[in-house]
């Protein structure tokens, strides 16, 4: 038997136990004090095991429902069922897997679904690639869901539990991914520090929901019949013009919640230098190595890590950018997404470079990132 | 205080337990008092095909992830490794640090191909070799304790994780009902498991293999090479 504990003993005050386990196993153990409801999976490397141990936990009796569904787009729909129903939800997916189900992800938004979902990173196709690469973060930052990046398993373990906190809150109520970086993160094994197993969260409040469920065809919030689609007039524009600013300003109306949770949307390390390092997911933790070895050198860099990709920490980004001559942005993906946000809140941005950027499942080399500490501070 | 690093790449072909014996390695060093992360890298899983896992262990965190690109210590798990390539670096030691370990499993040594010997000398490198398959044959019955036996040289070349460590590590691998791996991994627990009667058994033998591989490494010294 479990016991339900105020988010806060749970998160922050009840002792913790250490573990020598996967990603993939983090979840398991998150999932497992989430006190969700039900979890709805469908298979794909290099998220696979997650789910399956959710599953594991389901014939453990700490969910409520579990089944397979039949393909991605089949189970974030299903997942949307279930959430409109009012309870708490999971799943998972990755890489391909999250591009097949995307048009559900804005679908979630808009109906203010607090659905927590996790995505495994991975390349995305063509040619095949199982193997870690952010790519699919560039398409996911504008579907209207918060987007958290786990540096590690005890990020990806404590962020999901703080994305039910923050989702659920009523002038938040809309879906939060939280990102890992496939293999990297999932299939690691490291020391991962989790909560007493017999303690869980409070169960979601259904009445916390900020608007009536929103169906396609049933009362009381009839998509096919009003305004929203039906209409082509001024009702039907202003409708979801404003909507859609409500669903970007619950967004905005996370950042209180995330600076609780999660301390804030970055983590700064000697905000002072005169080099400094922004990225986020495993990049960060090679950006340490690399900071930390060029220390001995005695080239001090700085260190911002991102959490929080949606809400965007633009202003935190923009003042601690503002003293340094040079900040690198390290990215495990081709398009540097993650350097065109940077670049569009940083003041003066010629002094971003872009890169090193390792895709399609590479390892990349804490000496790609000296090389660019070292050539800043010449 | 300067820190204690060691970085371990193990190259084998998929089912000889590569991933499970750094799982077991990076397991013991956390029971020892130790940081340690391990992680594998593989294509869409089969057996037989390339498989390589990495153990980094250390006395401050760590901080790089995926492939270990600069290993201290290499274990070639099967000949074909280095034979016929099956491999994810060419040459089977790319990134091997100076001085580093070489341990393969192979009943003889191989030859290696003369400009491989050149750099491996230029390296100081230290090649070992170790009959791990037919170890895991004769004291444990089965070749699926290859990895053990691997694991078992090791220690008998430097002394990474104390005995007690790796013995509590297999027992929590192998012992109780919640581990859960990859179908075709599980697969082979069920093998192994069936090929004993009881949990104790299988253990002692686990570890009878690891000191019998232990026993069983022997150096190769590169002809000419000026020791390190």
């Amino acid at each position: 038997m479990q016991q339900v504990v105020s988010p806060e003993h749970l998160l922050f005050e009840a002792r913790r136990e250490q573990m020598f386990i996967t990603g993939s196993e983090a979840v398991r153990e998150a999932i497992k004090r989430a006190n969700v409801d039900m979890a709805i999976s469908y298979p794909i490397t290099p998220q696979s095991e997650s789910m399956h141990l959710v599953g594991d936990i389901y014939k453990e009796g700490y969910l409520r429902e579990y089944f397979r569904g039949e393909n991605e787009f089949a189970v974030m729909s299903a997942i949307a069922g279930a959430a409109m129903g009012g309870v708490r939800v999971f799943t998972a997916t990755g890489g391909p897997g999250t591009l097949r189900a995307f048009e559900m992800f804005s679908t979630w938004a808009g109906a203010r679904l607090p659905i927590v979902c996790a995505f495994m990173t991975r390349g995305v196709n063509s040619p095949l690639s199982i193997q870690p690469d952010t790519i699919e973060m560039a398409f996911m930052l504008d579907t209207g869901m918060i987007i958290l990046h786990a540096e590690n398993s005890q990020d990806l373990h404590d962020m999901l539990l703080k994305a039910y906190c923050v989702a659920e809150k009523t002038d938040v109520h809309i879906p939060v991914g939280v990102f890992a970086d496939g293999f990297f993160v999932t299939h690691t094994r490291e020391k991962v520090e989790v909560p007493p197993a017999d303690l869980k969260l409070p169960p979601y409040n259904p009445y916390s929901a900020p608007v009536p469920a929103m169906d396609m065809e049933n009362v009381p919030f009839r998509q096919m019949r009003d305004p929203f689609v039906m209409k082509s007039n001024y009702i039907s524009y202003a409708a979801h013009a404003s909507w859609q600013q409500e669903i970007l300003a619950a967004a905005e109306r996370s950042r209180k919640y995330l600076a609780k949770y999660l301390g804030g949307l970055v983590d700064v390390e000697y905000a002072d230098a005169e080099v400094l390092v922004v990225a986020s997911g495993t990049a960060v933790s090679v950006s340490r190595e690399a900071i930390k070895l060029c220390a001995r050198e005695g080239l001090r860099a700085g260190l911002v890590k991102v959490k929080s990709l949606r809400p965007f920490p633009a202003e935190e980004i923009k003042l601690v950018t503002r003293g340094a001559k040079a900040v690198i942005v390290p990215e495990f993906n081709r398009v540097g997404w993650l350097c065109r946000e940077i670049k569009a809140v940083v003041e003066d941005n010629t002094k971003v470079v872009g890169g090193p950027r390792v895709f399609g499942g590479m390892t990349m080399p804490a000496g790609l990132i000296i090389s660019e500490i070292r050539r800043c501070f010449a | 205080m300067s820190e204690k690093k060691i970085n371990i790449r193990m190259s084998g072909l998929g089912g000889q337990g590569v991933v499970t014996a750094a799982h077991i390695l990076g397991a013991a060093a956390t029971r020892d008092g130790l940081i340690s992360t391990v992680n594998p890298f593989f294509g869409a899983e089969k057996r037989l095909a390339p498989a390589e896992s990495y153990v980094r262990i250390s006395d401050r965190p760590i901080y790089e992830r995926g492939e270990i690109l600069n290993p201290n210590i290499i274990m070639i798990f099967h000949p074909h490794v280095i034979t016929m390539g099956k491999c994810y670096t060419m040459p089977f030691f790319d990134g091997l640090q100076q001085a580093g370990i070489l341990l393969v499993n192979a009943e003889q040594s191989l030859s290696l191909g003369g400009k491989d010997l050149v750099k491996l000398a230029a390296l100081q490198a230290r090649i070992y070799y170790l009959p791990a398959t037919q170890v895991a044959l004769e004291s444990g019955g089965t070749e699926l304790a290859t990895n053990m036996a691997m694991l078992g040289g090791l220690l008998g070349i430097t002394e990474l994780v104390s005995r007690e460590a790796l013995r509590e590590s297999l027992a929590e691998r192998f012992g109780g009902g919640k581990f859960v791996a990859s179908g075709t991994t599980a697969a082979l627990d069920d093998v192994l498991k069936s090929k004993f009667a009881q949990f104790d058994q299988l253990l002692e033998k686990n570890m009878e293999v690891v000191e019998s591989g232990r026993r069983s490494v022997w150096e190769f010294r590169i002809p000419g090479a000026v020791s390190a």
